[in-house]
């Protein structure tokens, strides 16, 4: 793994990019509490990277750093290559960032359709006169690409059924995968998802393992996943973090990370000395 | 029997996301329309223009005005009557300063000043939510109000404080002034309503509306996935008080003619306007309609009854009017609290299914 500059191929064969996101010496501070000090690793075109450790090590706080939800108190993010200045979060989303949430956060008042449609919103271009006259603007036309594109989000998800449905009916599991399918429509270059199969039964963590897989597979989405359930992690990972009290105790392959002492201490609760 | 989606099959997106997908629906839109417009201007009389329909017209526009931003971009607003007031006091100072000008763009431009006041006092809903942001819009109320009554400028110096509207026509008829027709009221207010409820149909269903409702639901998802809080919390507030801004133009040039504005669009104004939209529904158009049909005629309907069938003295009838309407208030927020928006929706679903429920 040490030659990594133009990629590398992974143990099923697919080719892996270069770096699409880096991040170098990240320190997170709330007032005395330290969530994450100084960690550095990168984002690869095209791989599934885990952010695995046990709870409190600081995993969310990573992802919002990511997101753009936390400002780091040091260090920075370099986006394609560029420095990423401090920005709002959605500029970030803007630039083709899309995350989904450990407590779902989906607009419970909205269809499952609008829902979905709100993560094409940063691609929809009509102003406010414009989507006032509706038909005359090409705000109509506009709505109908989009909803084009979201419709295959959607048979890709196999959920037209719940189309119609108000968010707030549906049970757990498809509200999860609805959020999929909403941070999946604004067609994102890095996909966060924050614990995408917490709280689910196995044949539910099998369906999105499965959808997390294919979406990999048929778009290339790169995408950065929080998971606790180990078998998940090391099937589905390309590359994995271990991270632990806020810091990083290791990085690399699945089979590299698994036999990672540091990280077999962190799981199996060795005493700090 | 005849509301079914059964055997209706939609080809298209356009088709799917028509405002009434239901045929049955769609039908029974165009038949108000036609006799919205075609035959009620031919039998409406002084009483029935100034006792129901206009003030129905009038506050449906306030209403709207107040559901998307209460509603929809889920930004609590008591200021309702104040923003009314500076439609009213800009539709009077255009009306005097350009008498040549058609009313009907009078009215839209008092639309557009209200907007941007709206926008300025909308600005503290950035930085606080809630009961909080319902204060600060009640401080406008009350600002505005002060302001209209304190400078002689906006009612032109005139001795009583009041402001009168001229007459002023609409392709040569009446529509302000003490010449107006029942009709030319009536018809006036109509077109107006009709394109309020157009413009509020078209941004509620596209992107503007999606963007408000995900700040109304999670203000702090809806960021991280790309919706500007700044310009989404200002351009609902734009856009209501657009709204309002025409309803309170309307209310005094059309409706009342002459206005004093702590009398007309003082706090119960406000007020009465946000019940409105929470008794028709929160977040939906026909709940507009139907929270000011319920609020202008139920009063006027129980007058009826009370005087005219029972014939009660006229003190007690007022009296009891009040409770009535209060209690009658309280039982349906209790029986449905999502509002009369929410009955129709639930009628609507069953009636699909009828007469077999299962």
């Amino acid at each position: 793994m040490n030659d990594m500059t133009d990629g590398y191929m992974t143990a099923d064969g697919r080719k892996i990019g270069g770096v699409v996101m880096e991040l170098k010496n990240i320190t997170l501070k709330f007032g005395g509490v330290t969530a994450i000090s100084d960690i550095s690793f990168d984002i690869r075109e095209g791989e599934i990277r885990a952010i695995i450790g046990p709870n409190g090590a600081g995993k969310s706080s990573m992802l919002n750093v990511i997101s753009g939800f936390y400002i780091p108190t040091e260090g920075e993010v370099w986006y394609r290559g560029a420095r990423r200045p401090q920005m709002r979060p959605y500029k970030v989303a803007q630039m083709g960032i899309a995350r989904t949430f450990q407590n779902i956060a989906l607009f419970d008042g909205m269809s499952v359709l609008d829902n979905i449609m709100t993560g094409r919103l940063t691609k929809m271009k009509k102003g406010l006169f414009a989507q006032a006259g509706w038909w005359f603007t090409g705000a109509a036309k506009e709505e109908d690409e989009h909803r084009a594109k979201v419709e295959k989000i959607i048979d890709f998800l196999e959920i037209q059924n719940i189309r119609k449905t108000p968010v707030g009916r549906l049970p757990y599991g498809l509200k999860k995968r609805v959020e999929l399918a909403r941070a999946l429509a604004a067609e994102p270059s890095i996909l966060l998802l924050d614990e995408p199969m917490a709280g689910m039964n196995v044949e539910e963590k099998e369906d999105m393992c499965r959808f997390i897989l294919d979406v990999n597979d048929e778009f290339g989405t790169t995408t950065v996943l929080i998971e606790h359930d180990m078998g998940v992690v090391m099937d589905l990972s390309d590359r994995v973090v271990v991270m632990d009290y806020g810091r990083k105790i290791g990085d690399g392959p699945p089979d590299e990370v698994r036999n990672n002492q540091d990280v077999i201490d962190a799981y199996l609760g060795v005493a700090h000395d | 029997m005849f509301y079914r989606e059964a055997g209706d099959f939609k080809t298209s997106y356009r088709l799917d996301s028509q405002t009434f997908p239901i045929k049955f629906d769609r039908l029974r839109f165009y038949a108000v329309l036609a006799i919205a417009y075609g035959v009620i201007p031919f039998f409406v009389n002084d009483y029935w223009a100034s006792a129901v329909l206009v003030p129905f017209l009038i506050y449906s526009i306030a209403a709207i005005g107040l559901n998307v931003l209460v509603g929809y971009a889920g930004q609590v607003s008591l200021g309702t009557g104040g923003f009314m007031a500076v439609g009213a006091y800009a539709v009077y100072k255009l009306m005097t300063a350009f008498p040549e000008v058609s009313v009907f763009i009078h009215v839209l431009l008092a639309g557009g000043i209200t907007a941007v006041v709206g926008v300025l006092f909308g600005l503290p809903s950035l930085r606080i939510k809630g009961f909080y942001l319902a204060v600060a819009t009640l401080a406008a109320q009350f600002f505005l109000v002060w302001l209209f009554n304190k400078v002689p400028w906006f009612y032109n110096y005139s001795a009583s404080g009041q402001i009168n509207a001229p007459d002023r026509t609409v392709f040569g008829v009446f529509v302000t002034g003490a010449q107006t027709s029942a009709t030319a009221k009536y018809l006036f207010c109509l077109v107006m309503l009709t394109i309020v409820a157009l413009i509020a149909r078209n941004l509620t269903r596209g992107t503007i509306g999606r963007k408000w409702m995900a700040i109304r639901d999670m203000d702090i998802a809806a960021e991280i996935i790309g919706v500007n809080p700044l310009t989404t919390k200002i351009s609902a507030f734009a856009v209501s008080s657009f709204f309002v801004g025409i309803a309170g133009a309307l209310f005094f040039a059309v409706y009342l003619g002459a206005a004093e504005v702590g009398e007309a669009f003082g706090i119960q104004k406000s007020f009465l306007i946000l019940f409105m939209v929470i008794i028709g529904g929160l977040g939906s158009i026909f709940g507009s309609f139907a929270g000011a049909a319920f609020l202008v005629l139920l009063p006027v309907l129980l007058k009826n009854v009370l005087v005219g069938t029972l014939g009660w003295p006229t003190d007690l009838a007022a009296h009891i009017e009040l409770m009535i309407v209060g209690a009658l208030i309280v039982i349906f927020l209790i029986a449905e609290p999502h509002g009369l928006a929410q009955l129709w929706r639930v009628a609507k679903e069953k009636l699909r299914l009828w007469p077999f429920p299962h």
